[in-house]
Parts: C-alpha cells; sequence; structure tokens
C-alpha cells in the first residue's frame, strides 16, 4: 500500500512539473511585449527586461520561477490591481471562494446523499420519481441560471438577501452563490446514490445478508450504503475541484471576489495579464491533480480490490 | 431416506392424468426471427419513451434552428423600426413578447403602440432587434459550434485510442502518459492559455473544445479495442495478410461505434455549456453574432428591466441538455441491454 501511495505521488509531482514547465513555456513566449511600449523608449524597456530577467535563457528563467513558486511567490501583475504582489491578491481570493465552494460542497454531498438514499428505498414510488425529476433539472440548468433566478427574484423582487456578495455579512451573502453552485453536485450525487444503491441492493452478497435476517438500518448502512459509496468518491472528485476552485460565471454575476472572477478579468478584460493566467493555470492544476490523487489513494483505502491489484502490480 | 419420503406420500394417479392432451395447454414460445445489431439496438430505442422524448425535442429545436431565422421578416442583427409621419425614427424596444392577434381576441382591443401589427413572439431586446429570430440563430451557431468540433474530436479521439490499443506495449505506454497529462490540465487553463494567443471569437470556443474532448473518447476507444483485439476475426484477418491499418479501421472500427456514437452524444451538450460558458464570461462569440451564451448574457444584463429577454436562451439550452442526455441514455441501454430490461 505504502508503494503504491508513494509511486502515485510520485507521478502527481512529475505531472504537475511538466504543466507547470509548459505553462510557463507557453505564457513566456506569447506574441506581444509585457510593457506599454508607447510610454517607454527602447533603452527603458531593454534596462527592464534586464533587470526582470527576461533575457536569460528559459530554462534559467523557469529555475528561478520555481525557486520563487516553491516560497509562495507568483510574482507581481502586469495590468491587474495595478501590478501588486499576486500572493496577496491571491490568498483573498481563495479564501473567499474555497469558502463558498467548501459550504456548496458540504450542501450538495449531503442533501444529493440524503436524496439519493431515500429514492433507493423507495424505489418505483413518489421520492423515487422525485429524485430522477430533481437530478435532470439540476444537470440540464447551469448554476449560473439558478443564480440568476434566486438573484431577481430574493434580491431584486423581494429585497431579503443581497444584490451583491457582500464580505461583512459573509454567511449570508454567500447563501445563494452556495445554493445555487450545490445544485449541479447535489443531482449529479443523488442520482448516482441511488443508481448505485439499487445495484447494490440487487447483488448476490445483500440477498444473502437479507437471508441471514438482516434487515432495516443495519442492512442499508453496513452492507449496502459502504458499497454504494466507492464510486460515488470517484465522481465527487472532478465537482470538488470544479466548486473549490469557484465557478466562474457565479462569481462574475454575484460580484464574489473569488479567483474565478480573478481568471476572468485576467483573460476577458481589455488587456490579458499573462502572470495572473501562469499562477491561476498553476494553481487550478496543482488542485484537479492534488484532489484526483487523494481520490485514487482513498479509493485503494476503501476498496480492498484496488489495494491487491496494485499489490499485483507491484510484485 | 428415499424409503421414508417414498412411504410418507404416494402418489394416487387420478383420472385427468390420462386424458389426452389437446391443443389448449401446448404454449409456442414467442418467437422473434433474428435480427441485426443495428435493427435490435433500434427497436430497443424506441421502446424507450424518454429517448423517444429526447429525439422529438432536439429534432424540434434542430427544425427551428434551421428555419427559425426565416419565419419572420427580421434578420437576427436588425433593428426593427420604421420612420414615422414627422420621419423620426421609431424603434422597438424593449417590447414584450405578444401575439397581436390574440391580444385582440382576448381584450377586444389593438395595441395602442407604434408597432400594433407586427408580431414579436418572445419580445425584442434593449436595442429592438427580434428576440425570435436571435434566439433560433443563437442556437444554430451554438449546435453548429458542437457538431462540428464533436465530430472532429471524435475522428481525433477514435483514432488515437484505437491505435494505441492496437499496438500496445512502448507505443501503447507513451501515448497513454500523453493522455495523462492532457488530462490532468483543467479545461479552464487550457481556454486560459488559449486566450493569450487567439483572439476572442468563435475560433477560440473550437479550439477550446477541440483541445479537451478528444481525451474522453480516447479511452472509449482504447478500451473497446482491448477487448476486442484478441477475437479470432482480428487473427485471422492477421493471417490472411491484412495490414495493421486496415485491421484497425476496417474489422475493428466498425465494431467499436456503438459506445463511441453514445460518448458523442454525452459530449454534445458539455460543448454546447463550454460555449454558452465562454461566451457568458466575454471570451465566446462576439457580437453582434449571437449563441445562446451570449444571449443568455445580454438578458443577465437587462434582467431588471426586460425579465422576459433571458427566458427564451435559457429554456432552449435546458432542453438541449435534457434532449441530449435522454437520446445519450436511451442509445447506451439500447447498444448494451442488461438481462432486466429484455
Amino acid at each position: 500500500m505504502l508503494k503504491y501511495v508513494v509511486k502515485r505521488i510520485g507521478m502527481a509531482l512529475i505531472t504537475l512539473l511538466i504543466i507547470v514547465f509548459l505553462l510557463f513555456i507557453l505564457v513566456r513566449i506569447m506574441p506581444g511585449n509585457p510593457f506599454p511600449s508607447e510610454r517607454m523608449s527602447a533603452e527603458q524597456i531593454a534596462n527592464k527586461r534586464a533587470e526582470m530577467g527576461l533575457d536569460d535563457p528559459i530554462l534559467t528563467q523557469f529555475a528561478r520561477y520555481m525557486g520563487n513558486l516553491l516560497q509562495g511567490d507568483f510574482g507581481k501583475g502586469t495590468s491587474l490591481y495595478n501590478g501588486a504582489p499576486i500572493k496577496t491578491v491571491l490568498s483573498t481570493c481563495i479564501s473567499n471562494s474555497f469558502r463558498i465552494g467548501g459550504i456548496a460542497i458540504l450542501l450538495g454531498t449531503a442533501v444529493g446523499l440524503l436524496l439519493g438514499i431515500v429514492a433507493a428505498l423507495n424505489r418505483g414510488r413518489f421520492m423515487d420519481g422525485f429524485c430522477t425529476v430533481f437530478s435532470i433539472i439540476g444537470v440540464c440548468v447551469p448554476s449560473y441560471v439558478f443564480l440568476i433566478f434566486l438573484q431577481y427574484n430574493f434580491s431584486f423582487k423581494i429585497p431579503f438577501f443581497p444584490y451583491f456578495f457582500d464580505p461583512s455579512r459573509f454567511l449570508f451573502s454567500s447563501v445563494m452563490p452556495s445554493v445555487s453552485l450545490s445544485l449541479f453536485t447535489m443531482s449529479t450525487i443523488a442520482r448516482f446514490t441511488r443508481n448505485e444503491m439499487v445495484e447494490v441492493f440487487d447483488s448476490d452478497y445483500v440477498r444473502l445478508a437479507e437471508s441471514k435476517g438482516m434487515y432495516g438500518r443495519r442492512l442499508v448502512t453496513k452492507h449496502v450504503l459502504r458499497n454504494a459509496l466507492i464510486p460515488i468518491v470517484t465522481v465527487l472528485a472532478p465537482l470538488v475541484v470544479d466548486l473549490l476552485t469557484g465557478a466562474l460565471v457565479v462569481e462574475k454575476i454575484y460580484g464574489i471576489n473569488g479567483i474565478g472572477k480573478l481568471m476572468v478579468d485576467a483573460i476577458a478584460g481589455e488587456g490579458i495579464d499573462y502572470n495572473y493566467v501562469l499562477a491561476l493555470g498553476i494553481l487550478y492544476s496543482a488542485l484537479y491533480i492534488g484532489i484526483m490523487l487523494v481520490v485514487d489513494i482513498l479509493y485503494g483505502v476503501l476498496d480492498p480490490r484496488i489495494r491487491v491489484a496494485a499489490k499485483g502490480e507491484e510484485a | 431416506m428415499e424409503k421414508q419420503a417414498a412411504g410418507k406420500q404416494i402418489y394416487v394417479p387420478r383420472k385427468e392424468d390420462f386424458v389426452l392432451l389437446g391443443n389448449r395447454d401446448i404454449t409456442t414460445d414467442a418467437n422473434f426471427a433474428s435480427q441485426s445489431y443495428w435493427k435490435g439496438v433500434f427497436i430497443h430505442f424506441f421502446k424507450n419513451r424518454r429517448a423517444v422524448v429526447g429525439l422529438v425535442i432536439i429534432t424540434l429545436i434542430v427544425f427551428f434552428a434551421i428555419f427559425g431565422p426565416m419565419m419572420n421578416s427580421f434578420g437576427y442583427k436588425d433593428i426593427v423600426s420604421f420612420r414615422n409621419e414627422k420621419n423620426r425614427k421609431v424603434v422597438a424596444k424593449g417590447i414584450s413578447p405578444r401575439i397581436p392577434a390574440i391580444h385582440k381576441l382576448l381584450t377586444g382591443e389593438e395595441y395602442d403602440d407604434s408597432f400594433a401589427e407586427y408580431t414579436f413572439l418572445f419580445g425584442t431586446d434593449d436595442l429592438g432587434r427580434d428576440l425570435w429570430t436571435r434566439t433560433w440563430y443563437g442556437a444554430r451557431v451554438s449546435l453548429l459550434i458542437a457538431f462540428v468540433t464533436i465530430i472532429i474530436d471524435m475522428i481525433i479521439g477514435m483514432s488515437y485510442g484505437l491505435i494505441s490499443g492496437y499496438f500496445g506495449g512502448m507505443t501503447d505506454n507513451i501515448m497513454q502518459r500523453f493522455v495523462e497529462v492532457a488530462n490532468s490540465v483543467p479545461r479552464l487553463v487550457i481556454v486560459s492559455v488559449l486566450a493569450i494567443f487567439m483572439p476572442k471569437g468563435m475560433g477560440l470556443v473550437i479550439v477550446a473544445l477541440l483541445l479537451t474532448e478528444w481525451i474522453g473518447m480516447s479511452k472509449i476507444a482504447r478500451a473497446e479495442m482491448l477487448k476486442i483485439k484478441e477475437q479470432e476475426y482480428v487473427l485471422a484477418s492477421r493471417t490472411l495478410g491484412a495490414r495493421n491499418g486496415h485491421i484497425i479501421f476496417k474489422e475493428i472500427l466498425p465494431n467499436t461505434i456503438g459506445p463511441i456514437i453514445t460518448q458523442v452524444m454525452f459530449s454534445i451538450p458539455t460543448a454546447i455549456f463550454t460555449e454558452a460558458f465562454l461566451s457568458f464570461v466575454g471570451v465566446g462569440i462576439v457580437l453582434p453574432e449571437c449563441s445562446v451564451g451570449t444571449l443568455i448574457e445580454d438578458g443577465f444584463n437587462n434582467i431588471t428591466t426586460l425579465p422576459y429577454q433571458i427566458l427564451p436562451p435559457i429554456i432552449v439550452l435546458a432542453l438541449l441538455m435534457l434532449g441530449f442526455n435522454f437520446i445519450g441514455d436511451g442509445l447506451r441501454e439500447a447498444l448494451a441491454p442488461k438481462l432486466e430490461d429484455m
């Protein structure tokens, strides 16, 4: 098991390094020039380039960038926020995005699981149908459309919730974005849980447990749910990444100062801020790879068969 | 044991046991003529109520996307206006959805504005453009982008997966490592890096979709290839001297097409979704062109003044997602029917 984990971590780190390198190269060979050239003479630009080390070989630059990166230094933005250090801007944005995403994940997973379990236990009855319809709607309608709907009805028509995000009233103003973000997770999890549980209910080992006289909550929690949960973990992983990194459009609509909005500002504004694109690209990739890694390992912990298979591979 | 059991229960023959059986007790098994694979898939698909609903929805939307913009005289970027008797331009700004004939029938009076005789089924937007035309034109753009990119993705992903799975060994190893790295880059990062190199617009959306969607297809194609390549007919073909290209694309490809088509059906809504989201964020379709995404954005910008404006594109988007998901589910079940569904 330990060997498997170490191997996975090693592979994830190598993949991340490759991606960071590719991103770095792509951003460095971009067309155009990072300084507003009308206001600076050629000599000034040359000085500035030398000062920032842009004339060094690309590998030297990369090594320097990585060195800074490991100390948590992302450099400075070229056009956003008047060139403030990316680190400070990023930390506020990350905390906002993560808190709202976190609430959305908890809400979505909890309600989704509950809904799925209830639907599976009442197969073919009203709750099952409700779960199906709910999950179809949740998958078909984008979260930002839900947010627009909520915003129109509960901030504009009935002014109860704030129309835009207000950091001073964090919990209160994060209700609407969190709820709308969680709907997709909720419906995906609900549908998946229901299908998995129905499948497990039909399996031989549950029939065996039933024939031994096991029923009720013990059967559901110990035998059905435990086995149904394993595949759900894999479905949850990409959803978690999406939510933690902040759904772009939701943040844009609700005026949340998060990494999603930062990304939109960096790519969709007048000028493109390359350093932010690079920093955010690295951040997103790292999160994505990190969570996939956690899922892979968790999967091994949850399902002994995979552990065994991995051992067989090593031998 | 046997003696005991026999001793306890002795069967006494009755009179009825000796009556000749007539035709009444003989039931014939329902007999199906053997049918081709695709005919079976076809029958299964159309038995599935949801799949048929999905198909109807998509057919309707495609029909309107093609013919909808032609159904009235307004162009998708035309601002509806006319010159009044004082030669001033009157623009049909922000008119709510209406059909004059029905309004007259219900209330007995005509509209009292300058556009009394015009029908605006979905109303007009803040600049005075007809939303019926724009909605269907936008749906056309979104569908076109989705179809084109997904078909190209299918070709790329399928070839990649089939080749990787067929040759196996070192080739497979290298090709799969590449997929692994490509798959670890979030879509958003790809889009943002692309935004540095490309002008915003349709091209950016298409390239972004091309770069991301092929991976899923290649995985499915590879899995199918691994299943199929050990079968006898492949060996037979090789024995007869067929070359690799022939075996991969002529012999094996037709047998992997089912799962790939299913994947295509699930990728199309993803593509539409991505397009809508990129256009909403502002790196997608550029004005005055429109797509479902830009229409939703327009609607959002005017939501406090013209709340009806956002509804048509949202409903079209939701129906597209619904339809393709239903078709995809139906196809998956029809292609690999489980015993319980039969």
